[in-house]
């Protein structure tokens, strides 16, 4: 129960960055908060926008749902339901694999770092382990 | 769990009231100081060099990283320049033509500007041409026109700021507009007093050229 309690909050937490991102992206906001990273470059590039939506959007959509499933996951008729567990790791594992790709798009095409992405990246990371480990536990039921 | 839910609500809060709030302070109108993007309606025509008195002027559309632009801004561009455009007998206008193929001629095209805006075009130009290995690599040059602007004497802060705001951006894309309703389909393309020009683009041709153009003028 405590890692499904942790994937919500974390993707409660990415879908707020992931906001932020999409709301400057679609002019919202005037500047990104980056201290000395490289936000604006990152989010201002080629590769911040796929098959003509930005990808904060993605990551809106995407943390959206993680954020739904889990929470419906908490629900006592579904804390038992191996079925949402799976939909969650699946979901998850979608979402790490585009993080991945994103994070080598900063590294080695852009050579830029957005530390918002980082953030984002991180969340993203410790939501697919969380909920990889939560599917493997067999559950007990809250009394 | 009650507590839990509480904890995602007081988030939920201060997470969607600090968007809201960044979103009403864009809503603020900018202060007078703000670097606003350069609109495309600007009636900026190119960076020029020579006399505005000469009386020719050839019109180059150029992509900085393509190699046939880099080989005649390096090859013959200083002979031109030399004989033709100190001697006050022509103008030189560059434009920027970008192409699509390119993967950083727009980043390029950025640079130059930026260092425009501080006076330093043409230093740019000739830093992005002569060491033109930087369109071979494929690395992002982000780094490397850093150290252009930092060798031909750019406030580096203020070129940060005019390229992570992108702030010649219409204006490259109105040069580019241009240049497709004159007809340019590659780079470099020359127009002479804003006549297409079909000859070979060498510095022998253009001085051919003035000659003969001069020799009509008197």
């Amino acid at each position: 129960m405590i890692r499904r309690q942790a994937i919500v909050l974390l993707a409660l937490v990415g879908l707020l960055v992931a906001t932020y991102l999409w709301l400057y992206k679609i002019g919202a906001l005037g500047e990104l908060q980056c201290g000395t990273g490289s936000c604006e470059y990152v989010q201002t590039s080629r590769y911040a926008e796929l098959l003509g939506i930005p990808v904060a959007f993605y990551g809106v959509a995407g943390y959206a749902a993680l954020l739904g499933l889990g929470l419906a996951g908490l629900q006592p008729r579904f804390t038992a339901d191996r079925r949402v567990g799976t939909l969650l790791a699946a979901l998850a594992t979608v979402g790490f694999a585009f993080t991945l790709y994103l994070t080598a798009i900063e590294l080695f095409v852009l050579h830029a770092i957005c530390r918002w992405c980082v953030v984002s990246a991180v969340i993203m990371t410790a939501i697919w382990v969380l909920s990889i480990t939560q599917r493997r536990r067999p559950w007990s039921p809250m009394p | 769990m009650k507590g839990f839910y509480m904890l995602l609500v007081a988030v939920a809060v201060i997470g969607g009231g600090a968007l809201w709030y960044g979103s009403q302070r864009r809503a603020a109108p900018p202060a007078p100081s703000a670097p606003l993007p350069v609109a495309a309606a600007e009636a900026f025509h190119g960076y020029t060099l020579g006399s505005d008195s000469a009386p020719i002027e050839i019109t180059e559309y150029s992509d900085f990283e393509c190699p046939f632009c880099a080989s005649f801004a390096t090859v013959q561009m200083p002979v031109i320049r030399e004989q033709l455009i100190a001697t006050g007998k022509l103008r030189w206008r560059f434009r920027d033509f970008p192409l699509p193929s390119h993967k950083y001629s727009r980043y390029a095209a950025m640079a130059a500007q930026c260092a425009g805006e501080q006076g330093k075009f043409w230093e740019m130009h000739d830093q992005l041409f002569n060491n033109h290995q930087w369109a071979q690599t494929g690395k992002n040059p982000r780094s490397l026109f850093r150290d252009f602007g930092r060798a031909i004497g750019l406030d580096l802060d203020k070129y940060d700021a005019c390229m992570d705001g992108q702030r010649y951006a219409a204006r490259i894309e109105a040069s580019v507009q241009e240049g497709e309703a004159l007809g340019v389909r590659g780079t470099p393309s020359f127009f002479v007093n804003g006549r297409p020009f079909t000859g070979r683009a060498t510095s022998d041709d253009f001085k051919a050229l003035v000659d003969s153009l001069t020799k009509k003028h008197k």
